[in-house]
């Protein structure tokens, strides 16, 4: 049986406070609920606070560039569907510098499981406009206030009916262990928007603020009806659902979908012989 | 007798269906046993616009193209207008009888009566094939192979096409434009340099390839895509560059050995993943076919502008070899040796083409494939492994044992961030100084291995050509040609720009009494890159920047201007 233990203890880098503890705490959670070893998962992550997020525990790691953590993961995928491939970084990595990458995901529908600590702010930077800061965030690099209304990722993920979106909330620790699991388990790109606090840039979405705002979606949501998915997904005010927001099991992963993959990964692959002397015949 | 050098011009717009008869005469002409060069120019357009697809062919070894036509295969007036004074002396104009102009054309075509209009372009070919001298049989072999399967229905009407081309060609007199015999040849492929580009990488091993379309690299990637199937390989569209170079990195780092096709712009993009590739110590072979810039430039033409772009790209230091194959056997041999080389050295390995090369067809014997090196990811796994396992263990050769993720216990940490041995990051500056050294002491294996420039022609040159990529051909040839007029020369070709060993060539550059570079492009990129290496600056230049490539006319004009 695996355990937390062989997940690790590490020094961080995080304000005490911040989120990313309890991000951390139930990511830990999920993976040992599952009974993966570290050497069966592999995080990529981007550049940020969030993206330092798998330097704290034991597994393979592919720390790569500001807002590139998809493509590297999709191509990691592609090359061994086999591994565990979670992607985890920021608002602004996973929104902002990798929003391209993250709608081409959202269509390319790869078995990837991708966490955004979604803190409303840059941290690593001190304290900048973040794509889903509200509108009037005040910030050093906004003094009058952001004057661009905010990225709703989930709206986004919904509205492009990506197969599995969720919204969870760090202070609902075990909730998101629970949606981690789930996003895991499906087969297709799982979307887990995380709301945290960032104790020492974002002075309006605080912990408090969120504690009185994130409501668990009631027991006889379905996650299936895409029309009351989207209707939640712009849920933003005194009430924020938390939960699977939508979810649809028919579609197929593209990993599954490529005939290059039909005989197994693309590692450990040798070359042909017959098949590459015959494409070369081809040319005669 | 017949004729042993010829030059066959098919010029028309775009969608006159010329790129079809230009390749299905370069498949006759290499079938009868010839050699060809092919250059095409074109637009970058669907429809209209003028294109010309040249075949310059010979009864022997021929390495470039030429200037003059024998040959001009007129699909439409305006072609006429705009070649007419590149005929030679006996050149001979094939047009349309219906031509205003007609009288120009020594064969005025009666289309109508051979074909149906939309068989025009397989009549003209007919009537080409049949000045040429080639078997009619051979021709018909030609289009059967390459409509039999696709379009039957239009087979016949195309073999009909040509076999009256063939009768109406047989009632005319005065034509002297066959060819001399070819000898006989066990038989070739024909192929243009992206098409050797993708075989030499998936003989090398290459599984996985992610690329943004852009002109004139994406084929590579369409002949990757195109046997993904057969030969296991994934090959994805990826949404930018940025994502493609990313993919490309993330794979390999998973164990499939990878590749990224682009040009200039597209590779700006990539810039950064070049960087990545470095510091996290992972191979990949970006194959950069360069088209002229600056921004959009000129899209489907010809340059060799980008070697100082490849050669800095990317923040911070870190090693990397620079390819520039000078022939299609050398995109299909240097890609093989790219692949091999990033894959041992783990990291950014460059292979710089360019829009001539990438479409030029020759007539190539057919390659060993069970001699290509073959690279294996997990044959780290079966060594010994020290535990716990480090990524960036500091070796004698800088080069660290690389495992792959989720192929055994081990853990295998890669950071963008300057990191530890065990891929961890850090703001440790004696560990980064440490890992840094380990990184830049893989110079020195890259270093062992350049392939070093090829030098042919006289031993004792009175002029010595220095080119590399695509202009080795133009230039060897510019060499021979001096050669023949009583100058003694000679022509050095760099099909690996980088990294330089002037151990390898400096005695021949220095024993030349006349040392000329030529090089695609307005700055002599290599010939700074030469000066900066060892000091010596090659006094002349011959510089090409009009999107065209080089040929041996324009080399031998700017010898005796």
């Amino acid at each position: 049986m695996v355990t937390l233990n062989d997940y690790g203890e590490f020094e961080t880098a995080w304000c005490p406070g911040c989120g990313d503890h309890q991000i951390l705490e139930a990511v830990k959670q999920a993976l040992v609920n599952q009974n993966l070893s570290p050497h069966e998962v592999l995080f990529v992550s981007g550049i940020g606070q969030a993206a330092k997020a798998p330097h704290y525990l034991r597994a393979n790691v592919f720390n790569g560039l500001h807002g590139r953590a998809l493509p590297a993961a999709t191509g990691a995928k592609l090359a061994n569907p086999g591994l565990k491939v979670i992607v985890e970084s920021g608002d602004g990595c996973s929104y902002g510098e990798g929003g391209n990458h993250f709608l081409a995901a959202l269509r390319r529908n790869i078995d990837v499981t991708m966490l955004v600590h979604d803190n409303q702010v840059y941290g690593l930077t001190k304290g900048q406009a973040s794509p889903t800061s509200p509108d009037g965030f005040v910030t050093k690099a906004q003094p009058f206030g952001v004057f661009n209304r905010p990225f709703n990722p989930v709206a986004v993920a919904v509205g492009m009916r990506a197969g599995f979106v969720a919204r969870g909330f760090s202070g609902m620790v075990d909730l998101l262990a629970e949606l981690i699991e789930a996003g895991m388990k499906y087969k297709g790109l799982a979307l887990i928007d995380i709301l945290q606090p960032c104790v020492s840039f974002n002075k309006v979405n605080t912990f408090a603020w969120y504690k009185k705002r994130c409501q668990v979606l009631p027991d006889d949501y379905d996650p299936a009806d895409w029309s009351k998915a989207m209707h939640e997904a712009y849920e933003w005010g005194d009430r924020i659902p938390v939960g699977v927001i939508y979810r649809d099991d028919n579609l197929i992963p593209l990993e599954s979908r490529l005939p290059g993959l039909i005989d197994g990964p693309l590692v450990g692959r040798g070359v042909d012989l017959q098949a590459l002397q015959e494409a070369m015949d081809g040319f005669a | 007798m017949g004729r042993t050098d010829l030059n066959v011009m098919i010029g028309g717009e775009a969608g006159q269906g010329l790129v079809t008869i230009g390749d299905l005469l370069v498949r006759c002409l290499a079938r009868s046993g010839y050699e060809v060069v092919v250059t095409q120019d074109y637009q970058s357009r669907i429809r209209g616009g003028h294109n010309t697809y040249v075949i310059r062919t010979a009864v022997g070894k021929i390495e470039a193209a030429r200037e003059s036509v024998d040959l001009l295969v007129a699909l439409n007036e305006e072609t006429i207008g705009l070649h007419r004074d590149q005929m030679t002396g006996d050149g001979l104009i094939l047009g349309d009888e219906r031509f205003d102009s007609a009288a120009e054309s020594q064969l005025k075509v009666p289309y109508p009566d051979l074909a149906e209009g939309r068989f025009f372009n397989v009549a003209a070919l007919g009537v080409a094939a049949a000045v040429l001298g080639l078997d009619r049989e051979v021709v018909a072999r030609a289009l059967e192979k390459a409509f039999g399967k696709k379009h039957p229905e239009a087979l016949e009407q195309n073999l009909s096409a040509v076999s009256n081309a063939y009768a109406w060609f047989a009632g005319q007199t005065g034509v002297d434009l066959a060819l001399a015999p070819a000898p006989e040849r066990d038989s070739r492929l024909v192929m243009n340099g992206n098409e050797a580009i993708a075989l030499g990488a998936l003989a090398a091993g290459i599984k996985f390839c992610a690329f943004y379309p852009m002109t004139p690299s994406t084929s590579v990637a369409l002949n990757l895509a195109s046997r993904a199937g057969t030969l296991g390989l994934v090959v994805e569209q990826a949404e930018d560059e940025i994502a493609a170079v990313n993919m490309a990195i993330g794979a390999a780092y998973a164990g499939a050995p990878s590749l990224v096709p682009t040009s200039g712009g597209g590779f700006a993009l990539m810039v950064e993943g070049v960087s990545l590739a470095a510091i996290t110590e992972t191979p990949v072979l970006i194959v950069v076919v360069q088209r002229p810039g600056p921004a959009t430039g000129l899209p489907t033409r010809t340059e060799q502008a980008d070697l100082e772009f490849v050669l800095h790209s990317g923040h911070g230091e870190f090693p990397r070899a620079v390819f520039a194959p000078g022939s299609v056997e050398e995109c299909f041999h240097l890609t093989a040796r790219a692949v091999d080389l990033a894959e041992r050295f783990q990291g950014p390995v460059f292979l710089l083409s360019d829009q001539y090369l990438a479409d030029s067809y020759r007539a190539v014997r057919p390659f060993d494939l069970e001699s290509v090196p073959r690279v294996d990811p997990t044959a780290a796994m079966r060594g010994e492994i020290k535990t716990p396992y480090e990524r960036y263990a500091v070796t004698d050769s800088g080069v660290s044992p690389r495992l792959l993720p989720g192929m055994s216990e081990h853990l295998v940490v890669l950071d963008s961030d300057e990191h530890t041995a065990d891929g961890h990051l850090t703001e440790d500056l004696g560990v980064r100084v440490v890992q840094h050294e380990k990184r830049l002491k893989k110079s020195e294996g890259l270093l062992a291995e350049v392939v070093p420039p090829a030098y042919r022609g006289d031993d004792d040159p009175d002029l010595l050509l220095v080119c590399w990529g695509s202009t080795g051909g133009p230039a060897a040839e510019a060499a021979a040609a001096m050669t023949e007029r009583g100058t003694r020369a000679a022509c050095l070709h760099f099909s690996q720009v980088w990294p330089l060993v002037p151990d390898q060539f400096m005695a021949r550059i220095h024993q030349a009494r006349r040392v000329v570079s030529v090089e695609g492009n307005a700055g002599a990129q290599l010939t700074r890159l030469i000066r900066r290496e060892t000091g010596y600056e090659i006094p002349e230049r011959i510089l090409r920047y009009d999107g065209l490539p080089l040929t041996p006319e324009f080399i031998l004009r700017g010898l005796d201007g």
